[in-house]
């Protein structure tokens, strides 16, 4: 008797959960597909007027599609250039209209579908390497006008590389839980109390510049906090630190002449500043072509992002001995151009007193540029830069420690030191 | 005093530096040099590695790049920013610059014109000797291997518009570029002659070759010579640019 009720009661529990993950599954599933229309499949035949496709050049160009949808010196937008995730590698595919390898079959509402849902043409879910989370805030008007250039750009035939993912974020249904739990599709709400302009520069930075998709740091799921966002993180694959845009002692313009935010964009330098690393590529492949307007948008935007400041932490004083170091060093290879005090050469060498790139609380940044040195972006503004050397060719370890530690504690500069294990670490 | 000591420091630093290459890195020039508005300038970053002006010598990894036929170095400058030749730093150096300032490096590289190191002793043996000298002059025409100087110049200081200088380069930057084509870590505008040239080469004659190569030196003002192409360059990709 006994044992028969256990074996009831077993059942019934089992039947609950049964029950408990189907609804979950369902719940899932829901959230996955919430919100999408019945979808028209069927592509155009005639060409998009000239002046929808120039827009559509524009618009990828803001997006900077190329950045992933191109590798160096390949096709056009045929993809395959590997995006370096902690889960694994995402490979961007083509999006050229050839039929069989592009997307040369989609629809403009299958396309749509993608950029604001995360969904591929036969409904597969979209990795968010892929920043559909920004993206979802792009126009309809937009996304049709990036088909009809994407329509307009020489179809390539090359056939997608397969993501290299670990298990289980290889699979459709850890996205779909990760969809579930971090994905909203949304569209750009205008706020009617902020001018034309301003929110203007909201859409681009928030939607197709897809800024946050670096800039606001990523929980160890991958996805960007929506408390903290522009709040700054490391990039994707840990080589860079993408600083917070909603502080004024990281990348924050809160502070800023608006012409010095849009400098930095359109020229790559301005008066205070420079682009290097992932920032580098974003103005070479991206900002500098957007026009005067809508840099200046953006920088009104940005300008207005509420301040968020780290208390100031009190950085470990570096030894006496690793500050002696770093000055050689730093007298040795850097004087020359930064100047002895740090104060840089205007309009040719950033003054590294001061400098936010050099005191910011990640040290990755500061190790990089030692060791890759570099020229900022040619552009318009700025065509022939004045190159660093890559000093990582003849520095050790302890040298660039040593010297990445003076001058974050130099020339009232006040950041923590930086050891040799650290320099090691970065990639 | 002062100075003395600094002077023992930077030698006593450049003395343990790991790769010891610092030929001359920008401080070099003291820290009281004044920063000018110049293209020798704006190419700091090169000269740590490649040798003040551009002049780096037969001795370490890294090859003279002044005085090297403009066309040749503007297509090995496009070559790294388009991963066609793979090397870190000159990738991630060339990565976001146009087309047009390559163009202005390559032209300032190419107009300085340098004395070429002197003579090193090559320490090849007779038989090897003989087998550099053939190479370089007469070719293996059965394995289809050309001269060097026919393409390279008869003083294999290069040849205009494309053609690299060849004596004073280190040997172990020769061997490694020979090896790089072979693999395909070096690679030029289809069609790639000189990746075909270097997989006929056995390692010998690669190593002999690029020893011989090395221990050269030229009269000062050798320069690349014109002329007209050989037949053999007007069907490469990367000879007439």
């Amino acid at each position: 008797m006994k044992g028969m009720s256990l074996r009831r009661l077993a059942l019934r529990a089992g039947a609950l959960f049964l029950v408990l993950i189907f609804l979950l599954g369902a719940l899932v599933a829901w959230l996955n597909v919430r919100g999408e229309h019945a979808l028209e499949t069927s592509v155009p035949t005639a060409p998009a007027s000239s002046e929808v496709i120039a827009r559509g050049a524009y618009l990828a160009r803001a997006g900077n599609c190329m950045g992933c949808h191109t590798t160096t010196a390949g096709p056009e937008f045929a993809g395959g250039r590997g995006i370096d995730t902690p889960f694994g590698i995402v490979f961007a595919p083509n999006i050229t209209h050839d039929q069989k390898t592009g997307i040369g079959s989609w629809s403009a509402d299958e396309f749509w579908r993608s950029l604001h849902h995360g969904r591929s043409k036969d409904g597969r879910l979209l990795y968010p390497a892929f920043p559909y989370p920004s993206f979802t805030q792009v126009s309809r008007e937009d996304s049709d006008a990036l088909y009809a250039f994407l329509r307009s750009v020489p179809a390539v035939e090359r056939a997608n590389t397969l993501h290299a993912l670990r298990f289980p974020y290889s699979t459709q249904a850890a996205l779909a839980v990760w969809r579930a739990l971090y994905f909203r599709p949304g569209g750009f709400e205008p706020d009617p109390g902020q001018s034309a302009e301003w929110n203007r520069g909201k859409y681009l930075t928030q939607g197709l510049g897809h800024c946050a998709a670096c800039h606001s740091g990523r929980n160890p799921l991958g996805a960007s906090g929506l408390s903290a966002q522009f709040g700054g993180g490391l990039m994707a694959n840990g080589a860079w630190y993408a600083p917070s845009l909603a502080s004024p002692s990281e990348a924050g313009v809160q502070r800023w002449p608006r012409e010095q935010v849009v400098r930095l964009l359109k020229d790559g330098v301005s008066a205070h500043a420079s682009v290097s690393g992932p920032m580098a590529e974003v103005v070479f492949n991206s900002t500098q072509y957007l026009t005067g307007e809508d840099l200046d948008a953006m920088a009104r935007y940005l300008a207005t992002i509420p301040v968020v400041e780290e208390p100031p932490a009190r950085p470990g004083t570096a030894s006496e001995e690793m500050m002696v170091a770093g000055q050689q060093v730093y007298e040795q290879h850097c004087a020359a151009c930064h100047g002895d005090r740090g104060q840089g050469v205007s309009g040719m060498y950033p003054a590294l007193a001061g400098n936010r790139a050099v005191t910011l609380a990640s040290h990755v940044n500061l190790v990089q540029q030692i060791r890759q040195g570099g020229f900022s972006p040619t552009t318009a503004g700025n065509p022939r830069p004045f190159g660093m050397p890559p000093y990582g060719q003849v520095l050790s370890n302890d040298e660039i420690a040593a010297v990445a530690t003076f001058v974050r504690q130099s020339w009232g500069n006040v950041a923590s030191p930086v050891s040799p294990l650290d320099v090691l670490r970065v990639r | 005093m002062k100075s003395f000591f600094s002077l023992l420091l930077t030698a006593s630093l450049a003395a343990f530096t790991p790769r010891a290459l610092a030929q001359s890195t920008p401080a070099a020039s003291g820290a009281t040099a004044v920063v000018q508005n110049t293209m020798a300038q704006r190419m700091q970053a090169c000269v740590m590695c490649h040798g003040q002006e551009g002049r780096a010598t037969n001795a370490g990894y890294f090859p003279r790049i002044a005085g090297k036929p403009e066309g040749y170095l503007f297509n090995q400058l496009k070559n790294f920013r388009e991963s066609r030749r793979r090397n870190q730093a000159m990738g991630h150096l060339t990565r976001f610059i146009s087309d047009d300032y390559l163009r202005d490096i390559a032209r300032y590289f190419s107009s300085l014109d340098l004395p070429y190191p002197p003579a090193l002793a090559h320490r090849l043996s007779a038989q090897q000797q003989k087998t550099a000298e053939e190479l370089v002059f007469k070719g293996v025409p059965d394995r289809q291997i050309p001269a060097c100087a026919s393409c390279h110049g008869s003083h294999l200081a290069g040849r205009l518009p494309a053609v690299p200088g060849l004596v004073t380069l280190p040997a172990d930057y020769l061997v490694g570029q020979l090896g790089a084509w072979r693999t395909g870590l070096r690679a030029a505008a289809a069609p790639d002659c000189m990746a075909d040239i270097a997989r006929r080469l056995t390692d010998e004659e690669a190593s002999v070759v690029a020893r011989w190569l090395s221990a050269q030196t030229l009269p000062t003002g050798t320069k690349p010579e014109a002329g007209p192409s050989p037949p053999l360059l007007a069907h490469c990709g990367s000879g007439n640019e």
